[in-house]
């Protein structure tokens, strides 16, 4: 009724304004209380409760204008007539609604009174139906207790005949191949015969279903085994016959088996290529192309594809790890995948769940993978095993990787399966067993390309050995300007060989390979394997196979040519100075090699590499002074020096020794730098041969040769020797030519020296030696850095066999002068 | 200390005087084509650090090589050169010294030449059919009646009858082969009852057994080159040291010849000579023609290789000493001492007879030096 007055669709704020006005008017706020306004309390304020007019118009009249007093007025004027119209609505409204509400209760009166009257009537209609009802349930009673009798003795009676006809219907449904329809007709009766079998007549029938049953469910193992239906039928078939009570665990194997086999055929198939592989293998991949007669200018071309030779018969690795991926690892995955269709991941209903046959399939499923999986492995491995041939390893690469990615498939659908880590493990075995092959690759490489350059170096050399014997003096002009391109050629050689075997490593480790993210090869492979194993060990093995070179060949006769000696020895050297830092720099950069665990540092490989340059030259000196020495010490043991001629030449020996001293200064000049050299004494410089100057050599001789003062003897020597430096003759030389040549000349004249002090010499012996030294004196100072040395050694020579000499009458230098310049 | 030098003549020939026990005693023969050659006999008086030398003349011709008795200390032989008709032959003999030599020159051993007597000639060992003799070796602790002399490529067994008067050759043998065989030295091994030789040609060291006069062992190409030099360890039968032209000291066990036991590289020249010390096997002499004497510890094959072995009576005695022995370390082999007096090459070197701890060595200007073994070492070894 309020609703009905109020106009529905006046605006809420608006209807609440009026209101908040008229109880303003009234005093009332919300609770109906009187509330008094205490900010009102001015007297002057119209609106206000304490309002006064007088005091109010005292105020105007004080304070405004005529104007503004009649303004007021006006406005005043204005609000009391439009609050007299505003009191008027409400008076009108008002009285509309009391005028409404009395119509209406008047309405509600009689309307109630109506009802009333219905209502009475309507007690006395259910009274009635009350007292039908209970009369005719009471009569219905007896005949309803019949009929459910009735109806349970019906579904009884289906019931049985159901169970009656089951074998007729198994046997149809056996007929049909409506095996699920059996096994769920079977299921239901299953029970039922199971608690009758005590009568004989359910007995029978339990008996014939048994059979019935028996015969579908060996059809259904039939078709399992079969394993040419379809996965759904083979699930179909798995799932009826775990309803069919057959023991889970056996359904497994026998699936496991099943798929076992014809794994194995792709295992087999696999084995048969691994069997046929090496025989092709060791065909193409053993044969080594030797080069005998290499050219010294070109071993680049001819060894370069000696060690590196790819196998070229037989079904490279690829195909082979495609083969194994394609058959047995996607038949694998199917397996796997069909196998936790069947057994794994199927909907669990009630007595099925029991069994925990998930657990156990699981179980079964790992075993099963594993050992097929270990099979697997142990095919591809003996296959990476084949693969000695390092000539293109991305091929291998790339086989790795398939292998690889194909094997997450596996850890999809396994996630617990340890055969991924396997393979990642297989992967790394192969890795570091490619690096041990490219180490060794690249040393058979080196020792090849040594062997090219000894050959190299032997070729020229014959040449050389029969220009001189000929009495040629051009000393090995062509052979000699090789030696430079050798080194670089055989340097460069190396490099290249070690970059593109980087390069060639580097492939494992290439973005788009899938293990290359493993830890193995972003950390270990790296700093391990590639640089350790590869690169650090290459170059020490450079080191170590360059001084057993002066090991092996020191006492057992100079089996290696001093020129490779030689050349080996620079090479270290250059490693030392530049190459190495070089080489693992740029090892560093393509690996970006992080070091957790400590790795060689680049010093540690450069002293040795000097150590070994350092020991190579070492040796040089020490093997080319033994020729020079050998030359010397037959030549003064084998002659007769008691019964010798006057002599007229100076021996070819002599000739010999200055020769060879000769061609291997150039030889070492080729590969070393100069050195420094002690200030040349001013007559020498001159290279007049008067250098042994008469006057020198009498004074110093002079008492040699006088009887009379047998102890002064050796005097003079050993004063001279007192100040001069104890020399060491197998001493460590540097690397400079003049260090070289000096150790090689004093390598000579000491067993000149030697040799001369064991023999006994006539007076024409004495001689000889005096215009042998001389000879020597005139062009060895040249060759070496403190010239002295030179004198004082040959001096110490021709005292010696002076004090050896029974009849000491030392030759005239002007004599001996004349001798050696004439020959 | 200890480094007496004593200037003579040109010298190669250094021996200890083998059978003297007191005195500490060397013998040196000069090498002189012009004049006399002496024999001087370098007595070292320990305590008072002098040396005395007395000289007996050897008029036979410059030596080469000098040998004492090892049972008669007046007894010795030597090789030495003799020129006859343009022609040079080494010949050995045996010699007696007089018995008034310790008497005779000994008050003014400054004097030399005045009026040195004369080694008495028992007699010589004949090779003029064999060629140059190398070297005589007498039996090792023998009675001074056998010696083996290196001629060539002989090997000749001699047996001194009549006080030494008398050399018949009792056997011989010959070593065949390739070009012109000759032997550069030899040992005789103290070891096996004195039936054992060891010789040296070319780079090769040949065993030999006296009874049968053959070859037992050969080490082919034992060094680099030349073999100059060997010695026999006096305590380990089958362990012998050799020395050569490749600058190196080698120790052989020779029922292993295929490699050496151990190899020294100190030399920076020939190595000439090379002795054990007779009581003390691990020290070890070498003297080579870098004018260097080297006296080496070589503990490890030695047959003391865990120092000296306190007997059990001894240990009541100097109980801190056994309880220092537990705690030393094994030594190592090492250098002792590098001795750098020669001015010269220095072709012999030689341990005193008499005592363990001194030695001599003999450059080629005729310096002969007098050394101790280092005190601290001799504590260490004899604690």
């Amino acid at each position: 009724m309020i609703s009905a007055t109020t106009p529905p669709d006046s605006d809420p704020t608006g209807r609440r304004r009026v209101h908040s006005m008229l109880k303003l008017y009234y005093g009332l706020n919300e609770e109906g209380k009187v509330v008094e306004q205490a900010e009102s309390l001015d007297p002057c304020d119209i609106n206000g409760p304490h309002f006064d007019p007088e005091v109010y118009l005292n105020k105007l009249r004080k304070e405004c204008s005529l104007g503004e007093l009649m303004d007021h007025e006006s406005c005043t004027v204005k609000q009391i007539r439009s609050l007299d119209s505003d009191m008027q609505t409400l008076v009108y409204e008002n009285y509309n609604k009391f005028i409404s509400a009395t119509d209406t209760i008047r309405k509600m009166k009689n309307d109630f009174k109506k009802m009333e009257d219905e209502m009475d009537c309507l007690s006395a209609n259910m009274a009635a139906i009350t007292e039908f009802s209970a009369h005719i349930s009471g009569t219905l009673q007896d005949q309803h207790a019949q009929i459910t009798k009735l109806s349970g003795v019906h579904t009884l009676l289906r019931k049985l005949q159901f169970l009656f006809e089951l074998p007729a219907r198994l046997n149809k449904c056996l007929e049909l191949q409506a095996y699920a329809q059996a096994v769920s007709a079977h299921r239901r009766a299953r029970c039922v015969l199971q608690q009758y079998s005590h009568m004989p007549s359910f007995r029978g029938i339990q008996d014939d279903c048994h059979v019935i049953m028996e015969q579908l469910a060996h059809q259904l193992r039939q078709k399992f085994r079969d394993g040419g239906s379809s996965a759904k039928d083979l699930s179909e078939c798995v799932e009826l016959l775990l309803q069919l009570d057959e023991p889970a665990e056996e359904l497994c194997d026998k699936f496991l088996s099943h798929a076992q086999s014809r794994l194995e055929a792709d295992l087999q198939g696999l084995e048969a290529e691994l069997k046929d592989s090496p025989v092709t293998d060791t065909g193409g991949g053993l044969v080594q192309k030797t080069n005998p007669g290499s050219n010294h200018v070109s071993p680049s071309s001819s060894s370069m594809t000696n060690p590196f030779l790819s196998p070229t018969a037989g079904t490279d690795i690829l195909e082979f790890i495609d083969r194994g991926c394609n058959e047995f690892v996607s038949n694998l995955c199917l397996v796997i995948a069909s196998y936790q269709e069947l057994f794994i991941n199927r909907p669990q209903e009630g007595e099925l769940a029991s069994k925990k046959i998930p657990e156990m399939a699981n179980g079964k499923l790992h075993v099963f993978v594993d050992t097929l999986a270990a099979r697997y492995f142990s095919l591809v491995e003996r296959r990476i095993q084949e693969e000695k041939g390092v000539g293109d390893n991305s091929l291998l690469v790339r086989a790795l990787d398939r292998f690889h990615r194909r094997l997450q498939a596996i850890s999809k659908l396994l996630p617990g399966s340890a055969v991924p880590s396997q393979g990642t493990e297989i992967v790394v075995r192969a890795a570091r067993e490619r690096i041990k092959q490219y180490l060794s690759a690249l040393q058979t490489f080196y020792h090849d390309s040594l062997t090219d350059v000894r050959q190299a170096l032997a070729a020229p050399r014959l040449s050389v050995g029969g220009a001189s014997a000929s009495g040629g003096g051009a000393t090995s002009k062509d052979a000699t300007p090789s030696l430079t391109e050798l080194l670089t050629s055989l340097s460069n050689f190396i490099l290249n060989q070690l970059k593109s075997v980087l390069a060639s490593v580097h492939l494992f480790t290439a973005k788009d390979i899938t293990f290359s993210n493993k830890p193995y090869f972003k950390g270990e492979f790296c700093s391990q394997g590639v640089r350790e194993g590869l690169v650090v060990s290459f170059i020490k093995l450079i080191c170590q196979s360059s001084r057993q070179y002066c090991e092996s060949a020191g006492d057992r006769g100079g089996s290696t040519p001093p020129a490779l000696l030689l050349l080996l020895s620079r090479l270290c050297l250059d490693y030392e100075t530049s190459t190495i830092s070089y080489i693992l720099t740029l090892t560093d950069e393509q690996f970006l090699v992080q070091h957790h665990t400590p790795v060689t540092p680049v010093t540690a490989l450069c002293a040795e590499a000097r150590e070994a340059a350092q020991k190579l030259l070492n040796h040089y000196v020490k093997v080319q002074g033994l020729i020079i020495s050998q030359m010397l010490r037959k030549s003064v043991e084998t002659r007769d020096w008691v019964n010798t001629i006057e002599p007229r030449n100076v021996r070819a020996v002599m000739k010999r020794v200055v020769e060879d001293t000769t061609s291997i200064d150039v030889q070492v000049g080729l590969l070393y730098e100069e050195g420094v050299r002690k200030a040349h004494s001013s007559d020498s410089s001159k290279r007049t041969f008067s250098v042994y100057s008469s006057s020198r050599q009498q004074i110093r001789y002079a008492p040699s040769y006088t009887p009379s003062a047998p102890m002064d003897t050796s005097l003079l020597s050993n004063i001279h020797k007192l100040f001069s430096e104890r020399i060491d003759i197998f001493s460590p030389v540097e690397f400079n030519k003049v260090s070289v040549l000096t150790g090689i000349i004093k390598i000579s004249l000491k067993t000149f020296l030697e040799c001369v002090r064991l023999r006994t010499f006539g007076r024409y012996g004495l001689q000889q030696i005096q215009v042998d030294c001389h000879y020597l004196q005139m062009y060895l100072w040249r060759f070496v850095s403190d010239e002295n040395l030179v004198h004082f050694l040959l001096d110490e020579i021709v005292g010696s066999a002076a004090h050896r000499c029974l009849d000491p009458s030392p030759m005239e230098q002007s004599v001996i002068e004349v001798i050696c310049e004439r020959g | 200390m200890g480094f007496r030098s004593l200037r003579v003549f040109q010298a190669r020939a250094l021996t200890a005087q083998t059978a003297e026990t007191d005195a500490i005693r060397f013998l040196v023969g000069t090498q002189s084509l012009k004049f006399d050659n002496q024999i001087h006999i370098i007595d070292f008086d320990d305590e008072n650090n002098m040396i005395n030398k007395s000289v007996l003349l050897h008029d036979a011709g410059e030596m080469w090589h000098i040998s004492g008795s090892p049972a008669d200390k007046a007894v010795l032989t030597t090789c030495y050169s003799k020129t006859s008709e343009s022609r040079v032959l080494t010949c050995a003999a045996v010699w007696r010294m007089p018995p008034e030599w310790e008497s005779g020159s000994h008050e003014s051993p400054d004097d030399s030449s005045n009026n040195p007597q004369t080694l008495e000639l028992l007699c010589h060992l004949d090779n003029t059919t064999h060629g140059s003799v190398a070297c005589v070796l007498w039996e090792p602790l023998g009675d001074g009646k056998r010696v083996i002399s290196l001629a060539e490529n002989h090997v000749l067994l001699w047996d001194l009858q009549e006080s030494s008067t008398k050399a018949t050759i009792s056997s011989t043998a010959t070593l065949e082969g390739k070009g012109q065989l000759k032997f550069t030295a030899g040992k005789w091994s103290p070891h096996h009852n004195s039936t054992q030789l060891a010789t040296a040609n070319d780079t090769a060291i040949r065993g030999w057994d006296l009874r049968s006069m053959s070859q037992i062992y050969c080490i082919e190409n034992a060094h680099g080159q030349l073999v100059r030099d060997l010695d026999f360890n006096p305590n380990k039968q089958y362990y012998l040291a050799s020395c050569g032209d490749d600058c190196k000291v080698k120790f052989w066990d020779v029922r292993h010849i295929n490699e050496p036991v151990k190899c020294l590289e100190e030399h920076s020249h020939w190595v000439w000579s090379v002795r054990y010390n007779h009581s003390h096997d691990q020290l070890l002499l070498t003297g080579s023609s870098d004018s260097r004497v080297i006296l080496s510890n070589m503990v490890s094959i030695s047959s003391e290789p865990f120092g000296h072995l306190v007997d059990d009576d001894d240990l009541s005695d100097n109980e801190e000493s056994q309880q220092e022995d537990k705690g030393k370390e094994p030594l190592q082999d090492s250098i002792i001492a590098t001795y750098e007096e020669h001015e010269d090459s220095v072709y012999a070197v030689e341990w005193s007879a008499a005592d363990p701890w001194l030695f001599a060595s003999l450059s080629y200007d005729g310096r002969l030096v007098i050394n101790r073994v280092p005190r601290a070492l001799k504590y260490h070894i004899l604690l």
